[in-house]
């Protein structure tokens, strides 16, 4: 009975959007990097990079336009790094990317403590507030959810579109999935292996940061230690998810986003007061880990994932 | 006059290709022209520099020294760009095609500029319909790649090249991979593309190959260009010893006396493989100090054959007998206890671990028994010791014990094969396409050793496509045919043509009913 009150709540599916908005900007990132063959580990780390400069840049008095710029800035920086590493010198990426992780999370917290040494309760700045569509936005339930966001979330939706065009509709789509599966066919074809993958990686945890960036600059309005709390690690599944589909990647998002902002409102039923809320806590990541076991059976890895690709060798 | 229409006619023109890799010469100024409508076959062992000359030629290697000219321009060195502009395509041995992707995105791949929008597939799909109808490429636009058979995938690799306008083709062992069906076919393509005003090179050494299709033949050995003749001035024989640098001679064998059965099938069949085809009341004797030869076309239940006999599957009903007992529990750790040996199809996927070292790759069947391991610790000196057995004994050219044996060419990788299989003296040898994509050198290295195998007194199946060589060695042939095995036919007895009648399913129906 209370499931269902949830469901037919505004507030709910407004909750699963906006919960789902960070998801779908990093997945997005992952998904591209991982199409090109490389997996990409630093996806914590760059969204915490992300969260912190996007914040720390609108604190400063910049616009909220200027901290998501910046914040895409800081994880391409980043984003450059893993390249260098993983790409023309192709070191292991499971290294490279915890390495990234670590170590642009820690950037983070220490440019954090540099520029606010003494303030005991995070500072808060004005962050994006939502815009609601006319028309569109008074539909029951559908129009809460996706019609009364910030515009954050509706650029995160444009993103999915854009980048499932450019991969299905465009020559660079199409090199940028040959790299992913089969290097050799792009240079075959005279293309670079090496800029394709940079290029990917660069671009893809610029959108990383951008997810970020949404958590303290749209979602809340100060930037925190461990804020990210492992939604890197979840993009990493939903891209597995999505069988690296841009479209089937998003529908996992908004599932995963569903089963928190539900298990949200179930602590506060009856029910909630008998059952340990950590059980509630677990929900999600339960019924995640089920929904990938039944989807991810017949999706396809990309071929060359993770293989670095060296002229010349056999 | 004639000497400048000649000139008129070429399109590529190589003048001292030169190549070095640290020590080694790969090629050694390298000079000759190709001219329009015209098929080269560039004959030489592996090995002979001919796949670098082409990478030279395509862009993806520079020569130290020598260039390269397209209709009457040099060519910059190390731009593939720039040869393919040229009209230069190249259709690699190991395809270069992304198994995601469908046909026509593959084709499209790289044709456009990356930074623009869409992908123009209907004019570009239009265009591949047509050069598939035009060169008689039959493969679907849409299908991926990914679910193609290897001959579908080769026409893919032509229609890419086709696509770009290519004006010069370029093939690198194209048949290695095919069957000769498919092989059929190829040489018709090629025949259209000639007649269309292309001009080809095609890679190859197998000599009737060359005989068929090209109409001048370059034989390169180590690193030279050592000869320069007209197809239909040479045969086989001079072809064979230009490339060798040495009269090659068949293997005369004396008839087998043949000893006790040592397996045998009787009325077994396996369940199918998907597209594979399982065995059919299959009745099979193998015989002490015989090879069996199993003739037949390519996907006709060889591998559900060889499978059953390396233990990887079991009789769906009908028996299984080693000299005469049952096998409890058949299983590849049975097979391989009862002297088994196997040489697998697919050395690369099945036969090695491409990063694992000679030594590792030596012990692959053999880790867990003694003397390799005792008590559950390996005995790397002891494993070493017999790598390197190996490597002098069936004269493995490699650097040494601990090189990944992915840098081995194919022929080496095979000898390391046939010594792991051969050295601990098998009763029965599986030898399964022992000689695919190998040299003359090497092949006739694998059979001399199958045939000392059988004089001392093991049992050899061979599983061949190719014709020759089963009636080249093999003592009883069988023939293959959607699951159902022929009665075995003694040395001679049959012609090619009566052999090509059982391939092709006639004669079955009678031993059925029987």
């Amino acid at each position: 009975m209370e499931i269902f009150d949830i469901l037919v709540s505004a507030s709910f599916w407004a909750a699963m959007v906006r919960i789902a908005s960070p998801l779908i900007f990093a997945t997005m990132g992952e998904l591209i990097c991982e199409r090109a063959g490389v997996l990409n580990l630093g996806i914590e780390g760059i969204m915490v990079i992300g969260a912190f400069a996007g914040w720390m840049t609108v604190y400063a008095g910049f616009g909220l336009w200027a901290g998501v710029a910046v914040a895409m800035l800081a994880g391409m920086a980043f984003g450059a790094l893993h390249g260098v590493l993983s790409v023309p010198f192709g070191l292991s990426q499971h290294v490279v990317g915890l390495g990234v992780t670590l170590l642009a999370t820690s950037v983070a917290y220490f440019a954090y403590r540099l520029a606010l040494p003494e303030v005991t309760s995070p500072p808060k700045i004005v962050p994006f507030q939502p815009f609601e569509v006319p028309i569109l936005s008074q539909i029951p339930l559908v129009g809460p959810a996706f019609f009364a966001q910030t515009p954050m979330t509706y650029l995160a939706f444009a993103v999915v579109a854009v980048v499932a065009l450019v991969l299905y509709r465009t020559p660079l789509g199409l090199a940028l999935m040959a790299a992913g599966e089969n290097p050799a066919s792009v240079a075959a074809q005279g293309l670079s292996v090496t800029a394709i993958r940079m290029g990917a990686v660069i671009v893809g945890s610029g959108l990383m940061a951008v997810g970020g960036a949404f958590l303290t600059i749209s979602a809340f309005s100060s930037f925190f230690f461990e804020m990210v709390n492992g939604r890197g690690w979840i993009c990493i599944a939903l891209v597995v998810f999505g069988g690296w589909k841009p479209g089937k990647a998003l529908l996992g998002a908004l599932l995963f986003a569903g089963f928190d902002a539900a298990q949200v409102r179930m602590q506060q039923t009856p029910l909630g007061a008998e059952v340990p809320y950590q059980v509630f806590l677990m929900m999600p990541y339960i019924l995640s880990i089920l929904a990938l076991i039944v989807m991810s059976r017949r999706a396809s890895v990309p071929a060359a994932l993770m293989v670095p690709f060296n002229k010349g060798e056999r | 006059m004639s000497q400048q229409r000649d000139e008129a006619q070429v399109v590529l023109r190589l003048e001292g290709i030169t190549k070095r890799f640290g020590a080694l010469t790969a090629n050694d100024a390298i000079s000759f022209d190709l001219r329009r409508g015209e098929v080269i076959a560039l004959l030489g062992e592996n090995g002979a520099g001919k796949t670098t000359l082409m990478n030279i030629l395509f862009g993806h290697y520079t020569a130290d020294a020598g260039r390269v000219e397209v209709f009457g321009r040099a060519l910059p060195p190390g731009h593939p760009r720039a040869a393919l502009a040229a009209g230069v395509g190249m259709v690699h041995q190991h395809f270069t095609l992304a198994d995601n992707l469908t046909v026509l995105e593959n084709i499209l791949l790289g044709t456009r500029s990356l930074w623009r929008p869409g992908l123009g597939r209907a004019a570009a799909r239009a265009r591949v319909v047509q050069l598939s109808a035009d060169f008689g490429l039959a493969v679907h636009p849409d299908a991926r790649v990914g679910s193609l058979s290897v001959g579908e995938r080769q026409r893919v690799e032509i229609l890419k090249a086709l696509y770009r306008d290519a004006r010069i083709l370029i093939l690198d062992e194209p048949t290695a991979v095919l069957t000769p069906q498919e092989a059929d076919a190829l040489f018709e393509t090629l025949r259209k593309a000639v007649g269309l005003g292309l001009s080809i090179i095609f890679i190859s050494h197998k000599l009737h190959e060359v005989m068929a299709v090209s109409s001048r033949v370059l034989v390169l050995r180590h690193g030279r260009l050592v000869g320069q003749v007209a197809t239909t001035e040479t045969d086989r024989h001079q072809l064979a010893e230009m490339m060798v640098g040495a009269e090659v001679t068949m293997p005369r064998l004396a008839a087998a006396v043949p000893g006790p059965a040592l397996l045998t099938l009787s009325q077994v069949c396996t369940p199918d493989q998907g597209a594979q085809p399982g065995l059919k009341h299959v009745d099979l004797a193998l015989h002490a100090g015989q090879i069996v030869g199993l003739a037949g076309v390519s996907g006709n239940g060889q591998a559900a054959l060889a499978d059953l006999l390396a233990g990887l599957t079991r009789p769906a009903s009908g028996g299984l007998h080693l000299a005469k007992a049952v096998p409890q529990d058949w299983s590849p750790r049975t097979a391989l206890a009862a002297g088994i040996a196997r040489i697998p199809e697919d050395r690369h996927k099945t036969g090695t671990i491409a990063d694992f070292s000679l030594t590792e790759n030596a012990i692959l069947e053999s880790y867990g028994e003694a003397p390799f391991s005792r008590r559950g610790w390996m005995n790397w000196a002891e494993a070493e010791r017999f790598a390197k057995q190996i490597i002098t004994t069936y004269d493995v050219r490699c650097p040494g014990p601990d090189t990944r044996i992915r840098l081995l060419s194919g022929g080496n990788m095979q000898k390391l094969i046939l010594g792991r299989a051969l050295e601990p003296g098998p009763r029965i040898i599986l030898a399964n396409q022992p000689v695919r994509g190998l040299d003359i050198g090497a092949v006739s290295y694998v059979h001399s050793r199958l045939v000392a195998a059988r004089d001392s007194g093991a049992s050899v199946l061979l599983i061949s496509e190719d014709l020759d060589e089963i009636m080249g060695l093999a003592d009883v042939i069988h023939v293959i045919s959607e699951g159902r095995l022929s009665p075995g036919f003694g040395r001679g007895e049959m012609s090619p043509v009566q052999l090509g009648g059982w391939m092709a399913g006639q004669g079955f129906e009678v031993t059925n009913a029987a």
